[in-house]
């Protein structure tokens, strides 16, 4: 069901849901529409965040609409300080009113909330807990930008830290089409962004990651062949041009 | 079927206090082991390969890592006990922001508070303070985190008050002074027995820290 599609305004349906009706299935109809109607949804974030991509992602294995707003980080608009004021980053949910912060919590209140379809996250809490373990470990340890910020004998180190952090992401994954399974989920959401910055690492570093890496990048393509995630994901070149911008506006290099 | 649960964990670990609030707030049995990070032993190697830390539940032969984890874990594997999160999709999406804020920020800045001296020290103290007063104003006047009931948030928390006497005597400086509503909280916590039970004396904590001190040749 695609939701924000009806024209009915939500006062008829109100009226027909509080009118004594024989059908209990036209009332039960109406107030699901009501509530559909009055699902108000939105995603502050800026198009390289692999945070926000997370997000995205998940809105759409769901296929939940939503209003995408970009940010300006340089210039962050009065509204993302005041959903997100403990922080001030992106990405943020706003869900009928009430903002969702830090994109690890975020996508497991989609997965709860649209509960119903494509779950993100396994049921069993064994497993669950390994999924939960496994998107933390990307958090801590995959989305370093040292690669691209330093020279010399620490970019060298930089490079080889993050190739290891990918071999132990490779050995979770082993022979599964998906770090979920047979199930796209979690730790792929969380882990997958991190592929539009690849190139960018590539020419940075001077290296391949497909050459050191290849179960990893092949999942990465295995991924990309999914609606979600190439709908989603930035062009790689894109994603350098904005880093070079970056670095020349910090003075980096 | 008969469960069996142990924890690796180190005494003074607030990390590990947290877990062992959780199992008590459920009433589950346990066996606790007590690491010797100096000295990791097999069964820890085998069952945290990737980080090598504590603590770790294991149920019946699984490992469960990082202590976040291992809480929300406990909470979905004896459901039918006390919930330690809200039943909500938005209450515990704020918990679990609450929960990675104290782990981000309130964590690294307390580490500086003993482990620098002067201008280091000093930032780690102001950054400290202002991280409880961010969570006293989330705390408002509820009685807990999780508003009426002990919940998560309470859980990820309150084991910190077990080092404030450390912080507060190697800064010299007074946290209840700073933030007397998280104080009044952190005591109310204390008047349960899982929390009693789990935190270590605080004096016992302060001359820990000493001793890491010296070993770290940070005197």
């Amino acid at each position: 069901m695609t939701y924000g599609s009806n024209n009915i305004p939500p006062i008829e349906l109100f009226i027909i849901l509080v009118t004594p009706h024989p059908d209990q299935f036209i009332r039960f109809w109406c107030f699901s529409l009501t509530v559909a109607m009055s699902d108000e949804l939105v995603l502050l974030s800026m198009w390289p965040s692999p945070f926000g991509l997370r997000v995205q992602i998940a809105l759409a294995e769901k296929r939940v609409e939503y209003e995408y707003k970009e940010e300006d980080l340089f210039n962050k608009s009065s509204l993302l300080l005041t959903v997100n004021p403990v922080h001030k980053k992106v990405p943020v949910l706003i869900h009928n009113g009430k903002a969702i912060c830090e994109s690890l919590a975020i996508v497991e209140y989609i997965d709860e909330v649209w509960n119903d379809r494509s779950p993100l996250l396994p049921s069993d809490p064994c497993r669950r807990a390994e999924a939960r373990f496994w998107a933390d470990f990307v958090d801590k340890k995959a989305a370093s930008k040292k690669v691209w910020r330093s020279k010399g004998e620490d970019q060298e180190e930089a490079k080889r830290e993050l190739i290891e952090i990918f071999k132990v992401l490779e050995g979770e994954l082993g022979d599964k089409p998906y770090f979920g399974g047979d199930n796209f989920g979690l730790v792929d959401i969380a882990l997958v962004p991190f592929y539009s910055r690849f190139y960018t690492l590539d020419k940075f570093g001077n290296f391949s990651i497909e050459a050191e890496c290849p179960v990893l990048v092949a999942w990465a393509k295995r991924c990309m062949k999914r609606e979600s995630v190439f709908k989603s994901l930035p062009d790689s070149e894109k994603v350098y041009d904005f880093v070079l911008q970056v670095n020349k506006w910090f003075g980096i290099h | 079927m008969s469960d069996e649960v142990v924890l690796l964990s180190i005494w003074p670990s607030m990390f590990g206090m947290r877990v062992q609030i959780a199992l008590e707030e459920k009433g589950i049995e346990y066996e606790y082991k007590e690491e010797d990070l100096a000295n990791k032993s097999t069964l820890l190697l085998k069952m945290n390969p990737i980080h090598k830390k504590v603590p770790v539940l294991i149920h019946n032969g699984k490992p469960v890592c990082e202590s976040s984890i291992a809480v929300q874990y406990i909470d979905e594997a004896w459901k039918d006990k006390f919930p330690l999160l809200p039943s909500d999709p938005y209450h515990r999406a704020q918990a679990r922001f609450w929960a990675d804020y104290i782990d981000k920020k309130m964590y690294n800045a307390s580490r500086k508070i003993w482990e620098t001296k002067g201008e280091d020290q000093e930032v780690g103290k102001k950054e400290f303070i202002e991280c409880l007063k961010v969570l006293e104003k989330a705390l408002g006047d509820n009685p807990y985190f999780g508003g009426e009931e002990f919940g998560f948030v309470d859980i990820e928390l309150v084991p910190f008050f077990s080092w404030f006497y450390a912080y507060e005597t190697c800064g010299n400086f007074s946290i209840e002074a700073e933030c007397p509503k998280l104080i009044a909280w952190a005591k109310r916590c204390m008047e349960r027995k899982s929390v009693s039970k789990s935190l270590p004396a605080a004096q016992k904590v302060y001359d820990f820290v000493l001793q890491l001190k010296k070993t770290m040749g940070l005197e």
